[in-house]
């Protein structure tokens, strides 16, 4: 198994350490993980993406030109990312400012309203492991359990009477994302 | 007791430099190396092992620093990118000459000037082709992964003990930011005064004891006893030749066409060659580990079997001549590669091989 993916939304959102995250449940599965951030100018108050590749297998390029999952948070991260994803892939998005849905045929898309539910939840900063839940429901390369280990390697000690939380958000991810479908775009 | 972790390239070196034993560190923060001297000062070694952790005022103070560190017996090492190395190279060349051993990091970034933060491959003349003045060259490693950047610290001051000679680590900025799994070793002891004493009185100024004075120094006004010195470095290049050569070879048995690539475009190509594999075209990579010594005679050899040679740099082109100067002319050699910070996809990577060599 290996699992390409690229996370790209604001700075601010979550996208790298959602990414670390990611990279530390894959451990905890014994895998081998590379995440590779865009970094410098861009960064700043600018789009942020992480490349995150979980494999059975030594890895090879940590870069890539096409992902088998893209997990898209703004609307200039789909502009770029769109076309990156492999034919029968995913493309998972947070519609939320989102002004031009994606128009692939050829791929799955999936929606997850993170922000409405984080809000709902009544922590912003929770959004990302909605995220992380939606793509464990599409994709479950790891066990909870391992993303339970994986929050803990990665969150600093003082933080870790937030992991039920972070818990209850991934769940709520699950259980809240939708398919796509292109019909819906028509309005 | 080693310990499995998720690292940044550059923390893991760091790491490493605590748990190799390492006496001192001297470094000047700079894009992107910084997390190297960030991770020490929060690490507070000198409360782990009593490693020395200082920010110089500039870079040239820093391998100064080391000089004077590595003078003594001690391991000491220091870290920068593109621009700082350049500061560096006066006393890298001192190194060489004074017969230092000591460790260099190198996290390249984009140049000429002080050109882009952004990962680039642009200093590989800098590194083999003396860099610094005079007849010297440097034991150069090139880490490919995040576990490479951990492991060469230690790699990297064997050989510089050995030696007694300054050890490049030529990194890149993908390498230094990028995260993997890291398995880190068990921590060494450093060594005390009294050993060191014991294992480097031959030439180290460790203070007074019942010997002769050691004089550290890389004048040598009679021109006999210069030339001697420089036929002594070079009697060390040699047997790093013989004896220290590392490369890695994938899928190459059957290859009809070769990548050369190391460090991060190394890791690039070797996804090309599985692209390239899925194609139909059998694609091989050969991974300098060590950029001095190179592996000549392999490539010579490998030329024999392929009908040519795509030399993968993220710079403009200059490994590319030292693979044309090792296949003499055998098979075609191009050179690809993408610079300012730009890094090359693994597609783009086979299809320059497809247009110039295949076609």
């Amino acid at each position: 198994m290996t699992e390409e993916i690229i996370i790209a939304g604001f700075g601010g959102q979550g996208v790298l350490s959602m990414g670390k995250i990611l990279a530390y449940s894959g451990i905890m599965h014994d895998q081998e993980v590379s995440w590779m951030p865009s970094y410098g100018p861009e960064m700043r108050g600018g789009t942020a993406n992480v490349t995150v590749i979980l494999s059975d297998d030594r890895i090879s390029s940590p870069y890539l030109k096409v992902f088998d999952t893209a997990i898209i948070l703004n609307q200039q991260s789909m502009d770029k990312f769109e076309k990156s994803v492999k034919p029968g892939g995913v493309l998972l998005y947070e519609p939320n400012g989102i002004s031009q849905h994606p128009t692939r045929t050829d791929i799955h898309i999936y929606q997850i309203e993170g922000n409405k539910i984080a809000t709902e939840m009544g922590n912003k900063k929770i959004f990302n492991m909605v995220i992380m839940g939606a793509f464990l429901k599409i994709k479950p390369i790891v066990e909870l359990e391992n993303v339970i280990e994986g929050l803990k390697k990665s969150l600093p000690e003082r933080y870790h009477h937030l992991i039920p939380l972070n818990e209850e958000a991934i769940t709520k991810g699950m259980n809240n994302v939708k398919t796509y479908l292109k019909e819906k775009q028509v309005l | 007791m080693s310990e499995l972790k998720l690292m940044k390239g550059n923390e893991a070196l760091a790491e490493a430099a605590i748990r190799a034993g390492v006496d001192a560190y001297f470094g000047y923060p700079i894009t992107p190396q910084s997390e190297v001297i960030e991770y020490l000062m929060t690490e507070r070694p000198e409360q782990r092992t009593g490693m020395v952790v200082l920010q110089a005022e500039s870079e040239i103070a820093a391998i100064n620093m080391v000089y004077g560190a590595a003078s003594t017996g001690k391991k000491v090492m220091t870290s920068s990118s593109s621009p700082g190395i350049s500061l560096k190279l006066e006393g890298i060349s001192y190194l060489a000459g004074a017969e230092l051993p000591a460790v260099i990091v190198n996290v390249v970034r984009g140049g000429p000037g002080l050109g882009t933060i952004q990962p680039s491959q642009a200093d590989y003349f800098q590194s083999v082709k003396g860099g610094g003045h005079g007849d010297y060259k440097l034991y150069v490693l090139a880490p490919a992964s995040v576990q490479e950047m951990s492991d060469f610290v230690e790699n990297a001051f064997d050989i510089a003990f050995k030696y007694r000679a300054p050890v490049l680590i030529l990194s890149d900025g993908l390498i230094g930011q990028m995260m993997e799994k890291v398995n880190l070793k068990g921590q060494q002891k450093r060594l005390t005064d009294e050993e060191v004493i014991k294992r480097h009185d031959s030439w180290a100024v460790t203070g007074k004891t019942n010997r002769e004075r050691n004089i550290i120094t890389s004048l040598d006004l009679q021109s006999e006893k210069m030339e001697a010195r420089v036929r002594r470095l070079m009697k060390k290049y040699e047997q790093m030749e013989k004896e220290d050569l590392r490369y890695e070879e994938f899928q190459t048995e059957d290859a009809e066409y070769l990548f050369v690539a190391y460090g991060s475009s190394a890791r690039i190509a070797q996804k090309a060659v599985q692209l390239a594999r899925a194609k139909g075209i059998k694609a091989g990579l050969l991974r300098p580990i060590t950029l001095f010594p190179y592996p000549k005679k392999v490539l010579f050899d490998l030329a024999d079997q392929v009908k040519g040679i795509l030399s993968v740099e993220l710079n403009a082109g200059q490994m590319v001549e030292d693979v044309r100067l090792s296949v003499e002319h055998k098979v075609p050699v191009e050179h690809f590669g993408r610079t300012g910070g730009i890094i090359h996809t693994p597609e783009e990577v086979l299809e320059a091989l497809e247009q110039k060599i295949i076609n």
